[in-house]
């Protein structure tokens, strides 16, 4: 009987899912709401979670419920601790949700929302979930090794370290794109500005309260600490209406990078406890609390779609990103779809703290679906603004222009009917002098969840708050992570350099401190400010770089998945991760090679070069270059970012031809060659 | 709930359950002095930030 009821919510379940999708497909109207989308991509995530998590952890994994976990067997209440379920997923979810899913659903909305949308929900399904999962599973069998030690021990050392050396490269991009939305949200923002400078004090008045008033209390500080962020808000507007404090506070797009490279240096090297741990309290609090806002405000504004299910520009000649959907879509919608940094937090805090393997799949699997939600959010707050102000906002100036005329001109053209007024009306209403040529896609996420939010709390007035609200929220959650990855990747520098002068590994002396962290910096500091005075605004060169670094993580995460399926002889299910591996594989291996050699300069960085070289050559001056000099470091950044991407293809080809070698060394065999820990039975009675 | 919600944000910022270290500390330690709250919260910030990263884009 039981069963039966069962399935009858189960049916009504993919009902509603595919109601909800035929709506969105067949609708040919204007009025198509945001709603059905959160239905249609709900009622996949939870058909997904049974029909498919399950399977995995059932069928293909076969989870043990009577087996010890690491957390039960190391466990020592701090880094080994049995957690609730429950609990457990927010630790995790916290730590896979970032700026990521939040940019990559904007940028891809300008080919219409139905492409971007089919890709984080398939993609999700059928790749990230099942990555994020098995990682998590193969980990916590391993005692919550780490990922490169995993494919040392699975694959061999040579891949493990050629795996660690891309993982370092994929953070410098990572840092650089990230640092680089904060730059282009902030730039002649002087409200944006303010409101994000108040965050260090701030920040720092909180980390003495927790360490010498009232040590630890986390809870009463955030409050305080959120308070003052509001205020801060709140003062900004003041500040950008004066003219003399905004003009303190008006920097450009350079200043701003090199303000960013300063903080980066002087955060990472600060003690934790005063600026980087007090910020994070903030801003993972803030990103809970903002995305669980920006749900409720969808589900209760109900907005309809503006953006049209497809642009034109499904033909790969959009203005914010070049290249056609296979393999760029793929590529720019990353995290959210698939992501392969999350192997990293799969195989490091998590895995410590699963309570029983029965619970991977909801960690695991779970939390990823989550993220996709996100994702879908995103996507939603891109596509109920006007498309006119999404292409005002997302075009580089030398496409559409400076003024709020030109851009109007150019975007009514490509068939997006926009006003110059509306332009000019909208920058008013979000509280900024322009808003064309914001790329990025946080100011547009901005000015879509002031749309929502405004929708529901406190109507158009409020529209410049929210605004900057939103703003400040990523800004925030960004520089936390730009200071904390300068910090790894110093640990991960002096731990390079030390195995040439091993007096450079003591992490505790200043001098190999500060010139591990300057090295760090100056990496990302690089790609930063390359992409700050790009040619084509920037995200064009670095987004696609940071997406292909990204899937060919998760490649190579796959890879190893496969790799320990084979040696557990459960080859037979081995296309649960071959099929993602093959799909990756495809993408970021024509996405490298079209960056590397296509013969568009929009896209090609060799032909991008070559037009420079050429200019040079003749005596012509470029845009925006405005001397030789310029125009000569154009061409150096572009042969630089071609051997970025070899370098990432190098790194998953190599992994690629290891993973292949084990399975087949592996399926000769017949036993069981993985290195699991022994089983150990969970004690009597231990739960949480 | 309430109990569970503070544990949740707690581990969010990556700061486990103190009582449930105490507990672990007596039952299988009882010849060391558990660190005191201060001492604990301070190890595990250390702990988050002072070596890899545990956060993701």
């Amino acid at each position: 009987m039981n069963k039966l009821k069962e399935s009858i919510g189960w049916i009504a379940v993919a009902l509603a899912g595919a109601i909800a999708f035929a709506y969105i497909a067949l609708n040919r109207g204007e009025n198509v709401s945001a709603i059905s989308l959160v239905v249609a991509a709900v009622a996949t995530y939870f058909i997904a979670y049974r029909y498919y998590g399950l399977y995995i952890a059932n069928k293909v994994l076969s989870v043990d419920p009577t087996r010890m976990t690491p957390a039960w067997k190391h466990n020592d209440g701090l880094d080994y601790v049995p957690t609730n379920k429950w609990v457990l997923y927010g630790h995790h979810f916290a730590a896979i949700a970032g700026a990521g899913p939040l940019v990559g659903p904007v940028l891809a909305a300008q080919m219409g929302y139905l492409p971007g949308m089919m890709w984080i929900l398939a993609g999700v399904v059928l790749a990230g979930a099942v990555q994020d999962f098995m990682v998590l599973f193969i980990s916590s069998r391993r005692d919550g090794r780490s990922l490169g030690d995993l494919i040392k021990t699975e694959l061999g050392v040579i891949p493990g370290v050629i795996a660690l050396f891309g993982a370092f490269l994929i953070m410098v991009i990572i840092l650089a794109v990230l640092a680089m939305i904060v730059v282009k949200a902030l730039a002649d923002s002087p409200w944006g500005t303010f409101t994000v400078a108040a965050t260090i004090p701030i920040a720092i008045f909180m980390g003495i309260y927790l360490r010498y008033i009232r040590p630890g209390k986390i809870g009463e500080i955030s409050i305080v600490g959120f308070i003052l962020l509001i205020a801060a808000i709140l003062l900004g507007g003041q500040v950008a209406a004066s003219p003399t404090w905004s003009a303190m506070f008006t920097f450009d797009g350079k200043q701003l990078t090199w303000m960013l490279i300063g903080y980066g240096f002087v955060a990472a090297v600060l003690p934790v406890w005063l600026l980087l741990a007090p910020r994070d309290y903030l801003s993972t609090f803030l990103k809970i609390g903002t995305i669980t806002g920006l749900a409720v405000g969808i589900l209760f504004v109900a907005p309809n779609m503006q953006m049209p299910p497809l642009t034109k520009f499904i033909d790969g000649t959009g203005p914010v990103w070049s290249g056609s959907p296979f393999p760029f879509l793929f590529i720019t919608i990353a995290c959210g779809a698939v992501s392969g940094f999350h192997a990293l937090i799969s195989s490091g805090t998590s895995p410590k703290l699963l309570d029983n393997e029965r619970n991977a799949a909801f960690i695991g699997y779970g939390g990823m679906l989550m993220e996709s939600f996100v994702a879908i959010m995103a996507l939603v707050a891109a596509s109920v603004i006007d498309p006119g102000v999404y292409f005002a906002m997302n075009s580089p100036g030398a496409v559409i222009g400076k003024t709020a005329v030109e851009a109007a001109q150019v975007i009514s053209q490509w068939g997006f009917v926009i006003t110059p007024d509306v332009l000019l009306q909208t920058a008013t209403d979000v509280g900024e002098k322009s808003i064309i040529s914001r790329a990025g896609g946080a100011p547009t996420l901005a000015v879509g969840m002031a749309h929502i939010i405004s929708g529901a709390l406190g109507g158009k007035g409020m529209m410049a708050f929210w605004y900057h609200f939103a703003i400040l929220f990523e800004a925030l959650f960004i520089l936390t992570a730009v200071d904390a990855g300068t910090r790894a990747g110093r640990f991960m520098l002096q731990d390079l350099l030390g195995t040439f002068i091993p007096s450079l590994k003591r992490t505790d002396k200043l001098v190999p401190n500060l010139l591990a962290t300057g090295l760090c910096v100056m990496f990302w500091g690089y790609f930063l400010y390359q992409g700050v005075v790009d040619p084509l605004g920037g995200i064009n060169t670095l987004w696609p770089l940071f997406g292909v670094a990204n899937q060919m993580l998760a490649a190579v995460a796959l890879i190893l998945c496969t790799v320990v399926l084979f040696k557990m002889k459960r080859e037979r299910y081995a296309w649960v991760t071959i099929l993602p591996t093959c799909w990756l594989l495809a993408c970021t291996l024509t996405a490298g090679w079209q960056k590397i050699f296509h013969a568009k300069p929009s896209i090609g960085f060799l032909a991008q070069a070559s037009r420079y070289s050429k200019a040079i050559e003749s005596g012509q001056l470029l845009a925006p270059a405005k001397s030789v000099a310029q125009m000569q470091q154009v061409v150096l950044n572009q042969y630089i970012d071609a051997g970025l991407c070899a370098l990432f293809m190098f790194v998953v080809i190599s992994i690629l031809f290891f993973g292949v070698r084990a399975c087949m060394k592996a399926y000769a065999l017949n036993h069981r060659t993985d290195k699991e820990t022994t089983f150990e039975a969970l004690p009597e009675g231990a739960s949480v | 709930m309430g109990k569970y919600l503070g544990q949740a944000a707690k581990m969010m910022v990556g700061q486990p359950d103190y009582e449930a270290y105490v507990q672990h500390m007596r039952l299988t330690h009882p010849e060391r002095t558990p660190m005191t709250y201060e001492e604990f919260f301070r190890e595990r910030e250390n702990a988050r930030y002072g070596g890899g990263s545990g956060k993701c884009c």
